[in-house]
């Protein structure tokens, strides 16, 4: 398909290596187990090809033809032209890791400029080159706080308003570590704890407590008491973000954060249902060596000319192998670089404005649907960013399935990862969404009421 | 010459994408939580345009050339890959979607878990795994919750060839197993000898890759194996290096317990600077249970009229979720296209081929380079980059000089036990000529060598930078620019 050998190319070739047919390469293999007739469709066309998979997407309902209020961890927000038509430069994607770095200045810079942006975004001092994505920097942070402590520090704590997600992988990664307590059961009678809830369970034998901010309900919390208190107790406490709300809100450095993490989709990337998105990983200097994961750092070449190199590598599993911080080997070049495209044609102003936009128009729809009958927003009164919780006078399911019917994708169903909140979904509210959006929702979920 | 940084370009008022005016009304901003400054650069988007694409010119990649790197599988990226994953009826799914409005997605995932089943010769697959690492990640697991299950609990021990990986201790170790190296016969066989001493009741397993990194399939396949399941343990297939074997041989019939795919290396999707992958995991029947949630599996059969209903199943004793939502879907769809646009005679052809293009090229230089083991290679093939009578040339040196000639260099310095190595993969979609032509860069550069070793020492000439100074970027670490350093 992809093969360039003509027949007498093939022939000189072989003639070449000393063999007579192309079966005589693979005479070490066991010849019970050789060349297994496979059961595929035949080969296809291109032409073919694209048509089989435009009937394939077709099957799909998408936030384009529907109306979108699912968040819960991934966002529908606007992609500028610019961000794809970067991406798709063969010499940025058809590249590898940048471990020749005079010829991989573009992605090593590029990956430079990213570390940077998160930093002046999350307000910490480091960023690495990324993770997977939100939930397994999660897990690296776990990671990182138990080597910080030699594994002396024997307790973790999670916030219940931690992306559910993002604890369950925390709980994956961890199985290696049996000596690990995870805290992450509700500290309160009430589900939906405030940090102030965790304070009791803080102490000298924990090495991190992980929280949400803005958590995952959408909710904002002073998370300073808690910071301090941790502090005092020489915790390390680990913020995951969203990046388009830091458009507005304090960054976490600013909080005292030792450690931030975040999923970065909302900063360019598509729905692409549920990646390759994008971890964002950042740190106080103190960490810098302890961080998993690639680093691009500035050096002169023998010219005396300016360039970027990975550093710090003497942490990562092809020099350290089995003492590695990490078996990472990959990172989401170019989900970060697409992040980095975004991020600067967006600018200054431009993020501030879908951070505000998405703040405005989540309170209106939050302030409509609560005037709903039957319907309820709970913790009104806290300050939120573009995602609350609604209750539903039936299971979000059934009104889903009839939102579904009216080209609305309703919001998350938060019953299935919280069993407590029946009835409720989880609303969010991206930049892409009218007035007259909200409005139709409110519309068919009062049909609902009234069936 | 340098390319300014996004923040050098800055210009402060400067807006480079505008968005529609709130259409509701007014609501106050939470004064006690916003931020006092956002220190982001202010660009236009020609700004933008140019810097990247400035950018892009300083990079090396396929489109521009070939690039042998060894273990990496640097073929062509089709171009039709890049158009159906951005199709908008993928593009635009909410991974929180309810799975009757997301059939589609589905339907395409469960078919590429069948499909690599059949490539494979595995039971089950998930596409869950965001990267090869963290396919290993979920076999070491798998490994773990095995043995546990079983109540044989003194299996901590894994076996890891001295040829492999990095990746395989790293994960080993992140398990917490002991990782006890293996080391390699004189023909870059698993020492068998050794094996036998260490297959007892305290082993877990073992990872192989096979063909291994040296570019050889390992003639006792079948024994490693055997011993290594008479003792009770599991054995890891790494997949990195599956191009050499579609439709040769499949690791599920040779005996392999688990292995996890590159789709990145063996189904061509993009390697994108360095991310992102994908890493499914197969397994064989009696793992099936443990594999990380979710897959997707069908709910619902179908009948004449009404196909069937796909959506997710969580293994009865599954190791729990290794990353959110369910994979990297983006490279799945490529992986899927390619797979499906060669079909079975196809695959085999890419095999055939990537294993013709290392033996076509090993044959054109094992007479001025060393070959580490000389055997007919796989896919690719390891030679030292030194040469006895010339002490100051190293394989950074040929490596660093091949760029002069328009050359992405070998893999160097890997495998560890080959010495001074450079690891060459052509892989199947180079032409005979611009094999010779980079044979002939390669036997220029072996003369020149020994007549103007100078031109190596101070190699790359003609590069975007020249030699880095890596010591130092470690010394003094700058790991992000101040930005507006001048305005302050």
């Amino acid at each position: 398909m992809y093969t360039p050998h003509t027949a007498s190319e093939v022939e000189a070739m072989l003639k070449a290596i000393g063999i007579e047919k192309l079966e005589d390469l693979f005479q070490e293999i066991p010849e019970k187990f050789r060349f297994p007739k496979l059961n595929l469709p035949p080969k296809s066309t291109e032409m073919e090809t694209l048509d089989y998979l435009q009937e394939i997407a077709s099957a799909n309902a998408t936030t384009q033809e529907m109306v979108s209020f699912l968040g819960a961890g991934a966002y529908d927000h606007y992609i500028p032209a610019v961000v794809d038509m970067i991406l798709r430069r063969g010499e940025f994607y058809t590249a590898y890791t940048p471990y020749q770095p005079e010829i991989s200045q573009g992605t090593l810079q590029a990956i430079f400029e990213y570390q940077s942006l998160i930093c002046e975004l999350t307000g910490m001092d480091v960023a690495n080159a990324s993770h997977y994505d939100g939930a397994t920097a999660c897990a690296e942070a776990v990671i990182l706080a138990y080597h910080n402590f030699r594994g002396k520090r024997k307790k973790v704590i999670l916030s219940q308003s931690v992306n559910p997600q993002y604890r369950q992988v925390i709980h994956t990664y961890m199985q290696g570590m049996d000596d690990l307590k995870i805290l992450d059961e509700p500290t309160t009678n009430d589900l939906l704890e405030l940090p102030s809830d965790l304070l009791e369970h803080l102490d000298t034998d924990t090495a991190l407590v992980l929280v949400q901010y803005p958590d995952f309900f959408g909710r904002i919390f002073d998370l300073k008491s808690l910071i301090e208190t941790a502090h005092g107790l020489g915790t390390l406490v680990a913020i995951a973000i969203n990046p388009t709300a830091l458009g507005i809100l304090t960054p976490p450095g600013e909080l005292g954060a030792d450690i931030v993490v975040g999923e970065g989709q909302p900063l360019g990337l598509p729905l692409s249902y549920g990646g390759p998105y994008l971890g964002i990983f950042a740190t106080k200097n103190e960490l810098v060596r302890k961080i998993a994961g690639r680093l691009v750092g500035e050096t002169l070449d023998v010219n005396g000319q300016l360039a970027y190199v990975l550093t710090l590598t003497a942490r990562e599993q092809h020099i350290r192998r089995e003492k590695a911080t990490s078996n990472i080997c990959s990172n989401q070049g170019l989900m970060a670089l697409a992040s980095t495209v975004y991020l600067s044609a967006l600018g200054k102003n431009g993020l501030r404005e879908v951070s505000n936009l998405c703040y405005q128009k989540a309170h209106y729809a939050a302030e409509q649907l609560d005037k709903l009958d039957g319907f309820e927003v709970l913790w009104k009164d806290t300050p939120f960013f573009h995602e609350f919780i609604l209750q539903c006078p039936k299971p979000v399911s059934m009104i889903n399935s009839h939102l579904e019917e009216h080209a609305i994708l309703g919001g998350f169903d938060l019953s299935k990862e919280y069993p407590e909140l029946k009835n409720c979904m989880l609303i969010a509210v991206t930049e892409k969404i009218s007035k007259d959006d909200i409005d139709y929702l409110c519309e068919i979920l009062q049909e609902v009421e009234n069936e | 010459m340098s390319e300014p940084t996004i923040f050098d370009l800055s210009s402060e008022g400067r807006i480079g994408v505008r968005f529609p005016k709130s259409d509701v009304s007014e609501y106050p901003l939470p004064e006690a939580f916003l931020r006092q400054s956002l220190p982001l650069p202010e660009l236009s988007e020609i700004d933008v345009v140019r810097h990247f694409t400035r950018l892009s010119q300083k990079n090396y990649a396929i489109d521009l050339g070939f690039y042998p790197l060894g273990s990496c599988t640097m073929k062509y990226n089709p171009k039709i890959n890049e158009t159906v994953a951005r199709l908008p009826g993928f593009a635009f799914t909410h991974p929180a979607q309810s799975i009757l409005t997301v059939q589609g997605n589905l339907y395409l995932m469960y078919t590429l878990q069948e499909w690599l089943k059949e490539i494979s010769g595995f039971a089950a697959v998930t596409l869950e795994p965001a990267a090869g690492a963290q396919g290993e990640l979920v076999g070491a697991l798998i490994i773990k919750a095995y043995h546990k299950d079983r109540s044989d609990l003194k299996r901590k021990k894994i076996l890891i060839p001295d040829s492999a990986h990095g990746t395989n201790p790293a994960t080993s170790a992140m398990v917490g197993f002991e990782v006890v190296p293996l080391p390699s016969d004189q023909r870059g066989n698993v020492d068998l000898a050794v094996l036998k001493t260490l297959c007892n009741n305290e082993l877990a397993g073992l990872m192989l890759t096979n063909p291994n990194t040296l570019g050889l399939f390992d003639q006792n396949v079948l024994e490693v194996i055997n011993l290594v399941h008479e003792a009770g343990g599991l054995v890891y297939g790494d997949g990195a290096n599956l191009n050499a074997l579609l439709g040769i041989t499949r690791p599920g019939d040779l005996g392999f317990d688990i292995m996890h795919f590159n789709l990145h290396k063996t189904f061509s999707t993009p390697h994108g600077g360095g991310g992102p992958g994908s890493g499914p995991v197969a397994v064989t029947q009696r793992l099936i249970d443990y594999l990380p949630d979710p897959i997707v599996g069908i709910i619902e059969e179908g009948d004449e009229e009404n196909p069937p209903l796909f959506g997710f199943i969580t293994p009865a004793k599954s190791i729990g979720r290794i990353k959110s939502f369910q994979g990297h879907f983006g490279v799945l769809i490529r992986a899927f296209t390619y797979i499906y646009m060669h079909g079975a005679e196809g695959l085999r052809d890419i095999a055939e081929k990537a294993v013709l293009n290392a033996n076509y090229l090993l044959s054109k230089l094992k007479d001025k380079y060393t070959l580490a083991y000389d055997r007919q290679c796989m896919h690719e093939f390891v030679l030292e980059g030194v040469w006895k009578d010339l002490p100051d040339i190293h394989a950074l040196d040929i490596a660093k000089r091949l760029m002069d000639y328009g050359y992405h260099p070998p893999t160097n310095y890997f495998p560890l036990i080959v010495h001074e190595a450079l690891m060459i993969e052509p892989t199947e979609t180079e032409s005979i000529q611009e094999l010779d032509g980079f044979a002939e860069a390669m036997l220029k550069i072996a003369e020149e060598a020994r007549t103007n070793p100078e031109l190596l020492h101070d190699a790359p000439h003609n590069t975007p930078v020249r030699r880095c100074d890596e010591l130092k970027a470690a010394r003094d670490l700058v790991l992000c620019c101040s930005p507006f350093k001048d305005n302050e």
